[in-house]
C-alpha cells in the first residue's frame, strides 16, 4: 500500500441502468429470486463507506497459480495454459491497491469440481479450479491458469455458458463489493448467452471481454488475457467534512 | 461538443452462479488443500474479543417461499463499541480482536445459515451528520439467479428505543415493511430470514 491516508468519502452512486436489473427472465432462476419492489437508495453511511481490508498474511505460495495448486505431484492439468492479469481500477481511473481478488472456473472441458455439478464431461484430477491473490499498490493483479470450456446448463433446451472465469472482488470499502465474470476475446456463444444479456448496454457486456494480449504472452509457455476491473469511484471528503482539512 | 469527464465505468455485475462455493468456500464443497480454510468462515470473535457474543440464523427464501441452497451470504459489521476496522474508519481505532466481517454458505440440506459474533455498538450515521445509528448488521446475499449482490441490513428487535431513533429506519415511508430489517432475539440468538421477493419480501438497498 502506499504510503498516503485512506480515503473516507462515499462511494459514486452505482449507475443501475448500467448494471443488470434483478428481473431478467431469460435467466430463468432470476424469476423467482428478484425483488419486486423499489431498493431503498441513498448515499452512503459509515457502513458501506469501511470494509474490510486483507493482509497478505493470507495468501499461500500458489493461491494464483490454478495450473499448480491442485496437481498432483509432478503432474499438471490439461488444457490452454494461459495467464489472466489486469488491474483493478475505481471509476477514477486510480488503482487500487491491496483488494482481494478471488477467482472460480470449470476446467478445460467445462466440468466443475463442485458436489452438485452434474455434466458428463471429466473432472481433471490436477484442477481443482480456485484461487485468489491481492493486487499491488498500483493495483495489478495476475494468475495462471488452464483456459475453461463452455458448458451446457439448464435453462433453455440448448444454452451454453460461453468460457468465463467468475471473479469476486473486494475494495476499500463495502459499497465496492462485486463478483462478475469474465469472458474471453473472440468468442461466439457470448453474444447467445442469456446470463451475459441480463446486462442491459452492449458497451457494459464489452467491458466484460477480456482480449488476447501477445505482449504478456509467454513464449513457449503460456498465451496471456488481459481484464481490467472497476470499482465504484469515491468522492473526496471535501464534500462530506471540511474538518478533515481536504 | 464538451471535454469528457474521463471517468470510467463500473463494471457490471454478473451472477455469482450455482459454484460460488468453489471460489469462496471450496473447502466447504470439497476443494481441500488449496486453501487451509474457508475466508469468514467460523466465529468473528476471538477469546479476547470485547462484546456480547450472539448468534444470527436464518434462510434466505426465493417467491415460492422455497429456501435457497445455493446462496452465499456476507456480513460486516462494527466492534462492541461501534467501530469498523477498516482503514477508512476515521473516529478511532477498532478492536484488534474484531475482523468484523464473515462468509457463510447455508447449509447443504436445508439452505440455513449461522454466523457466531457479537452485538456491534452504535455508529454515527456520516460525519456531516453523527446522528448515532441503531445497532446493525450488513447483509450481503449472492446466488444462482441474483445478477447483482443485494444487500440490506439486520437490527435487533431488543433495540426499540436505538431503532426508533435510526436515522434509515425512521425515514422509510412504508414503515409496514420495517420488520422485514429486524432479527428477533431468542436466548442468545437472532433469527434473522431474508425474503427476496413476495409479501414479506425484505427491504434491500442501493446505498
Amino acid at each position: 500500500m502506499k504510503n498516503t491516508l485512506p480515503e473516507t468519502g462515499a462511494f459514486y452512486a452505482r449507475d443501475r441502468a448500467w448494471q443488470p436489473p434483478a428481473l431478467t427472465p431469460l435467466y430463468k432462476t432470476s424469476v423467482t429470486r428478484s425483488p419486486q419492489r423499489a431498493m431503498l437508495s441513498l448515499d452512503g453511511t459509515k457502513t458501506e463507506i469501511t470494509g474490510p481490508v486483507f493482509g497478505h498474511n493470507i495468501l499461500g505460495e500458489l493461491d494464483n497459480d490454478l495450473i499448480r495448486n491442485y496437481a498432483r505431484p509432478g503432474e499438471m492439468p490439461i488444457g490452454q495454459r494461459i495467464l489472466v492479469h489486469g488491474r483493478v481500477l475505481d471509476e477514477r481511473g486510480k488503482g487500487v491497491g491491496g483488494a482481494l481478488v478471488e477467482f472460480w472456473q470449470a476446467n478445460a472441458g467445462g466440468r466443475y469440481r463442485h458436489k452438485k455439478e452434474m455434466y458428463l464431461a471429466a473432472v481433471d484430477p490436477n484442477f481443482g479450479g480456485v484461487g485468489r491473490t491481492i493486487t499491488d499498490e498500483d493495483g495489478y493483479y495476475w494468475f495462471k491458469t488452464i483456459k475453461p470450456g463452455p458448458y451446457p446448463w439448464m435453462n433453455w433446451v440448448n444454452d451454453w455458458r460461453p468460457a468465463h472465469i467468475h471473479f469476486s472482488v473486494f475494495g476499500h470499502g463495502f459499497a465496492q463489493r462485486l463478483i462478475t465474470q469474465m469472458y474471453f476475446e473472440g468468442d461466439p456463444l457470448i453474444w447467445k448467452c442469456p446470463i451475459v444479456k441480463t446486462i442491459p448496454d452492449e458497451a457494459a457486456i464489452r467491458q466484460l471481454i477480456a482480449p488476447l494480449d501477445m505482449n504478456a504472452t509467454i513464449p513457449m509457455d503460456m498465451r496471456a488475457y488481459k481484464f481490467d476491473i472497476v470499482l465504484r469511484g469515491r468522492r473526496s471528503t471535501f464534500f462530506e467534512n471540511r474538518k478533515e482539512g481536504n | 461538443m464538451v471535454q469528457s469527464l474521463g471517468y470510467l465505468k463500473e463494471t457490471a455485475s454478473q451472477t455469482a452462479g450455482p459454484y460460488v462455493h468453489i471460489g469462496c468456500t471450496p473447502n466447504f464443497c470439497g476443494i481441500e488443500g488449496v486453501f487451509p480454510t474457508d475466508l469468514g468462515s467460523g466465529p468473528l470473535y476471538n477469546d479476547k474479543t470485547k462484546g456480547e457474543r450472539i448468534k444470527v440464523r436464518g434462510f434466505v427464501y426465493d417467491g415460492t417461499g422455497t429456501a435457497l441452497k445455493d446462496a452465499m451470504v456476507e456480513i460486516w459489521q462494527a466492534d462492541a463499541d461501534g467501530f469498523y476496522n477498516s482503514p477508512s474508519e476515521t473516529r478511532g481505532k477498532a478492536d484488534p480482536n474484531f475482523f468484523g466481517w464473515g462468509r457463510q454458505p447455508g447449509d447443504m440440506a436445508t439452505g440455513e445459515f449461522c454466523f457466531d459474533t457479537i452485538k456491534p455498538g452504535r455508529v454515527p450515521f456520516r460525519d456531516s451528520d453523527p446522528r448515532p445509528m441503531a445497532p446493525h448488521i450488513l447483509f450481503w446475499i449472492v446466488a444462482r439467479g441474483i445478477n447483482i449482490g443485494l444487500q440490506t441490513r439486520m437490527y435487533f428487535s431488543d433495540e426499540e428505543t436505538a431503532n426508533a431513533e435510526d436515522p434509515i429506519l425512521s425515514r422509510i415511508e412504508h414503515q409496514v415493511r420495517v420488520p422485514t430489517l429486524i432479527g428477533k432475539r431468542q436466548g442468545d440468538t437472532y433469527r434473522f430470514d431474508i425474503h427476496l421477493q413476495g409479501p414479506d419480501e425484505t427491504i434491500f438497498f442501493d446505498i
